[in-house]
């Protein structure tokens, strides 16, 4: 499967067509908000998620992130909230808890700098971890960016949590002001690194305004877009969890 | 208008000759014709640079990043190096270190000018968005307005080249390097491959000791000059009489070899960044020792690239290649012929084609019609820019030396 659709897609890049497109044309979209396979799937595993499921152990998930990781007012509807939701449907034997740690403005050496504490406290199986948007807001240097992404995912994983990084939201609004790309590449070098899932969620965003799901270039000021995208990401996230932890198959039948 | 948009051409055949035999340790190269190729190479970068500062559109697959690691920002830096010293090294060997220096630092305002007026243009465009624009979805983002609520300290740096906004970053990499021109072409004058040398060294230490320039609020310049300077005096020495004593290296079938598969091994990179499913074929110790390829201290790996590219490019693209006359080159060559107003017009056209595409809506159609919408708007004025020259200012009274003509000319470096 894996190699046959990796060739057509590299006859639809010469081609000079959008990949994107052709993804979706393959598998046709039932859903709003479809995310083509190849943005979900990761080399990367989650060992210990893995095993509280198997074990039946209660799974403990803890969100370290940014304010992108909610929506001001309306918290139940922020993809953590969703994410808990969908992991609980499909895992409906296992007891999930998730917490939310809000780390607003800080940088991801700030973050770094506590992410132990937080840990302890509440000793999750995995920690989520969204970051990237404050550096690239504060235009903090990438190598320094990287160090401390580097030492914080290494202190996670000493503290024997399994590890999944979510990057930036994809915000063309803000695009001639905040420039995304290196924290977006140090990211994936991080995560490859130390062999950590990568939730793409900048990648996937920028899909849903490609394919035309959700307009983000709209001037709305209701929350009510803001629910869905949330709603969209929550349960991409429960599809990449159970598919880095190698669940899927075998919970979902 | 015109003084800035004078183009080499404009350089007086006779003093091309005369300034041959001046030159102890440099050769400038003795044309009465323009260098076309340049000036195509040019107006390309500033089209590609044009469409990569615009949300990802079918155009953007035709631009020379998705097949490699170097993109449009070094051949801009390499040309400028190039026909900057081409120019002012003649006005050094004429006229002597004083007047070049003069000229050139008239040359470094006028790019600082071109800058703030993008910076006011930027200004406008942000504070239109910020007032506008409240989707709770980005208020995290939109926290990036809040340098509007201190326009006194905000504006200050901006002028001190220190605050920049995202696609304003090359015109302070560009002043920096012209205003070290003086220096690089005075020493070219004496030595050219220790000039060349020193850059070398300059460049590794900016590698080992992580030198920068810092930035405001926090950060550091986009653009690290102590690294892009290499290819910068690179062009320079390469105008100067470099790239005829590196023809033999040029024309060998060996360096073809290198410069090809280089050039597949970059492509191949790159085409696992645009289909992760490739990336599989990737071996894990390659990953680890070649990520991140940073543009900022321009890497080994992209200069390299550019490298490969120049030398091929150099091969199968002779100077007397009639293509270079037909008309369908004509709007690159004319965009390249004036390249700081047609690098300004792109940047405000992207600020202008981000805001339309916000405003409007639209699909991959709509993108893709803008990009090509500002492609034309480049060509359009970079034509009416030359017609200012050639027919426009043609009755004025001529005041003008041809000596300042051929400075000015550079001027479009």
């Amino acid at each position: 499967m894996r190699p046959r659709s990796g060739a057509a897609l590299v006859l639809a890049l010469l081609a000079g067509l959008a990949a994107a497109g052709f993804a979706r044309a393959q598998d046709a979209a039932p859903q709003a908000c479809e995310v083509p396979p190849y943005l979900l799937s990761t080399e990367s595993t989650l060992p210990k998620v893995t095993e509280a499921v198997k074990n039946a152990r209660p799974l403990t998930v803890l969100v370290v992130g940014s304010r992108s990781s909610t929506i001001l007012s309306s918290e139940a509807s922020a993809y953590p909230a969703k994410l808990q939701a969908a992991l609980k449907e499909k895992l409906p034997s296992i007891p999930i808890n998730l917490s939310v740690e809000l780390q607003n403005g800080k940088t991801a050496e700030e973050v770094d700098a506590n992410i132990v504490k937080l840990v302890e406290a509440k000793r999750p199986t995995l920690v989520i971890w969204q970051t990237g948007t404050v550096d690239a807001m504060r235009s903090v240097d990438p190598d320094d960016f990287r160090g401390a992404l580097d030492s914080g995912v290494a202190a996670l994983q000493n503290a024997g949590a399994d590890v999944v990084l979510v990057n930036l939201q994809y915000s063309p609004r803000t695009e001639t002001m905040i420039s995304a790309p290196p924290y977006l590449d140090n990211m994936r070098v991080v995560a490859q690194q130390h062999n950590v899932p990568l939730f793409d969620r900048f990648a996937i965003m920028r899909h849903w305004n490609d394919a035309g799901d959700f307009d983000l270039f709209s001037t709305f000021h209701g929350t009510d877009m803001a629910k869905r995208v949330h709603a969209c990401l929550g349960r991409a996230l429960s599809k990449f969890v159970l598919d880095a932890a190698r669940l899927d198959q075998a919970q979902q039948n | 208008m015109s003084s800035i948009a004078d183009p080499v051409a404009g350089t007086p055949r006779s003093e091309a000759t005369a300034a041959a035999p001046a030159a102890p340790a440099i050769a400038l190269p003795v044309t009465a014709e323009r260098e076309l190729r340049l000036d195509l190479f040019r107006g390309l970068a500033l089209w590609l640079i044009f469409i990569d500062h615009l949300p990802t559109n079918i155009l953007t697959w035709f631009t020379i990043r998705n097949y490699g690691f170097s993109d449009a920002a070094e051949i801009f830096i390499f040309i400028s190096g190039y026909t900057a010293a081409f120019v002012y090294g003649r006005a050094m060997l004429e006229a002597g270190f004083v007047v070049a220096t003069a000229r050139i630092l008239r040359r470094v305002w006028q790019i600082y000018v071109a800058h703030v007026f993008l910076f006011t243009i930027f200004l406008a465009e942000i504070s239109y968005v910020a007032t506008r624009f409240e989707n709770p979805l980005y208020s995290e983002e939109m926290g990036i307005m809040d340098f509007l609520k201190q326009p006194d300290v905000t504006i200050v740096q901006a002028l001190l080249l220190r605050f920049r906004p995202v696609n304003m970053d090359v015109l302070p990499l560009y002043i920096v390097l012209m205003l070290f021109l003086p220096i690089v072409l005075w020493l070219m004058k004496w030595r050219p491959d220790v000039s060349l040398g020193l850059s070398v060294l300059l460049y590794a230490l900016t590698w080992q000791f992580d030198w920068y320039l810092t930035a405001y609020p926090s950060g550091f310049w986009i653009f690290n000059p102590f690294a892009w300077q290499l290819l910068f005096v690179f062009g320079a020495w390469c105008a100067l009489g470099g790239a005829r004593r590196m023809s033999h290296i040029l024309s060998s079938p060996v360096t073809l070899w290198i410069c090809v598969a280089y050039l597949l091994f970059s492509f191949f990179v790159t085409l696992t960044w645009h289909i992760p499913q490739l990336s599989f074929l990737m071996p894990k110790r390659l990953e680890q020792w070649m990520y991140p390829i940073t543009k900022t201290d321009l890497d080994v790996l992209r200069f390299a690239h550019f490298l490969a590219l120049a030398a091929l490019t150099v091969r199968f693209l002779p100077k007397s290649w009639s293509g270079l006359k037909s008309r369908w080159l004509r709007p690159l060559i004319l965009c390249g012929q004036h390249s700081l107003e047609i690098f300004c017009l792109g940047v405000f056209l992207a600020f202008a084609g981000h805001f339309v595409l916000a405003e409007i809506g639209g699909g991959a159609l709509t993108h893709a019609l803008v990009s090509l919408t500002g492609i034309l708007i480049m060509w359009g004025v970079a034509w009416v820019i030359s017609w200012y020259k050639h027919s426009a200012d043609k009755g004025a009274p001529k005041t003008k030396s041809p000596v300042i003509n051929a400075d000015m000319a550079g001027g479009s470096a």
